[in-house]
């Protein structure tokens, strides 16, 4: 599921950030190799997405840089986004196709691996709901389905905003196993959580943005 | 990264798109309808003078083209917007500016291409001569892909407002402006049996030059628009 090759480094040099005049976060720093997982806490509005957002790509810091393996991320665009996927808030799945063909999308938008569809879909529980429309599917199903796209891309970084909302127990525990497993195979999480998430392997980094509002 | 990627990449996006359209049918017919319902009011409005009709009709066709364009502008980008699938677009290890292409090319076929078959019916319902008609046909064919493109930059600019319609028709409509005046002019001349090539020409040129910097423009504005 992951290509090999040289240790990846994701890191943040002095961000800051900074929304309607109100400073989010400055100063923030970190470092990410593979088989490590950042977790990021902090109350509602204390920047958690914005800083997800920023790692991606999608938004510019308004100070600092991100850099993969030393170079800006800016500078790379789609050399870093070949090494990476996110799931945000929003799901980022259409609703008027099957889960078959959402996952088709996604696997030609990057670097496709060697999992099937199909069982991509049985691994967070959704075989036998291939040729649905997604629009028909529970909102915890959806959300699984919105996961099951970091299984069909060859990608070393999983940037998830809030992977459990919506999700029941059982939900929970086979994303948290696919999340535990990325990492002990060399991956790297950058994620999001109001619920407590359990990587049993892996060498966990929390950054609470509550702290650093300025 | 395989080298077939990309072109994968655009096909599966292109296709997409087509079944989206497919299962949202009322995408393909609102634009079609109104283009249809507008050139056929006109002789009720103005009354059914043929030598009056075939004065304004390439005018009136090209108006109604315009505006049912502008019309379902928006559904390029704005469902892939709300669902978050734009963002996916933008973090794809692809050029964004080719994924655009495929976007425009399936807005096309779903707007533009109808539009372009039913236009000769219009110019017989206007009295146009069948030398015009075939012009029409032609600088339909050449300058509703440029409605597409040039539409494609100003959805792009204004996909994260709440209320961007208003100002999306600001922005693209006076872009229109020339296709227009060059598309109408050129029918016109066709109908009085005069040759066209200098019109054609110049409209060929919109479209060059929209199909090579609009994809990019576009990019960039969707890059903006996300941030």
């Amino acid at each position: 599921m992951i290509e090999t090759g040289n240790n990846n480094m994701l890191e943040a040099h002095a961000l800051e950030c900074i929304r309607d005049d109100r400073t989010l976060f400055s100063g923030l720093a970190f470092r990410l190799e593979r088989g490590q997982a950042l977790i990021l806490e902090g109350r509602n509005g204390s920047g958690k997405t914005s800083l997800l957002r920023i790692l991606c790509g999608i938004r510019l810091a308004d100070a600092g840089t991100v850099t993969w393996d030393g170079t800006d991320i800016g500078k790379l665009g789609p050399d870093y986004h070949v090494h990476t996927a996110y799931v945000g808030h929003r799901d980022g799945i259409k609703l008027d196709l099957t889960p078959l063909e959402n996952l088709a999308m996604a696997r030609a938008l990057g670097k496709p691996n060697d999992t099937t569809l199909e069982a991509a879909l049985e691994k967070v529980d959704l075989y036998g709901f291939e040729d649905v429309l997604t629009r028909n599917l529970s909102a915890g199903q959806q959300r699984r389905l919105a996961l099951a796209r970091l299984l069909v891309t060859d990608t070393v970084l999983w940037i998830l905003d809030e992977p459990f909302t919506s999700l029941d127990v059982h939900g929970i525990q086979v994303i948290e196993e696919l999340l535990d497993q990325h990492t002990s195979s060399g991956g790297m999480l950058a994620v999001t959580s109001h619920h407590a998430v359990n990587l049993a392997s892996t060498t966990i980094q929390r950054i609470n943005l509550s702290d650093l509002a300025a | 990264m395989t080298s077939d990627s990309l072109p994968r990449a655009f096909t599966l996006l292109l296709k997409r798109d087509l079944t989206l359209a497919v299962r949202h049918r009322a995408e393909i017919l609102n634009p079609l309808l109104f283009f249809v319902l507008v050139t056929s009011l006109f002789p009720l409005g103005i009354g059914a003078d043929p030598k009056l009709l075939q004065a304004v009709g390439p005018g009136i066709i090209w108006v109604a083209a315009l505006l049912a364009a502008l019309l379902s502008l928006e559904g390029i980008f704005r469902s892939d917007f709300e669902d978050g699938t734009l963002e996916q677009f933008l973090l794809s290890s692809h050029p964004v500016s080719v994924l655009v292409i495929a976007k425009v090319l399936a807005h096309w076929l779903i707007t533009g291409l109808p539009l372009l078959v039913i236009s000769p019916l219009l110019g017989v319902l206007l009295g146009l001569p069948g030398d015009a008609i075939i012009i029409l046909l032609i600088t339909l064919a050449l300058g509703t892909p440029v409605l597409s493109l040039i539409g494609a930059v100003g959805v792009a600019l204004t996909v994260g407002l709440r209320k961007g319609g208003m100002i999306l028709s600001l922005l693209v409509l006076p872009l229109y402006v020339p296709l227009l005046i060059f598309a109408a002019n050129a029918v016109d001349t066709a109908a009085a049996g005069l040759p066209v090539t200098a019109h054609l020409s110049l409209i060929s040129a919109l479209l060059v030059l929209s199909l090579s910097l609009s994809p990019l423009a576009t990019a960039a504005a969707l890059r903006i628009s996300l941030s």
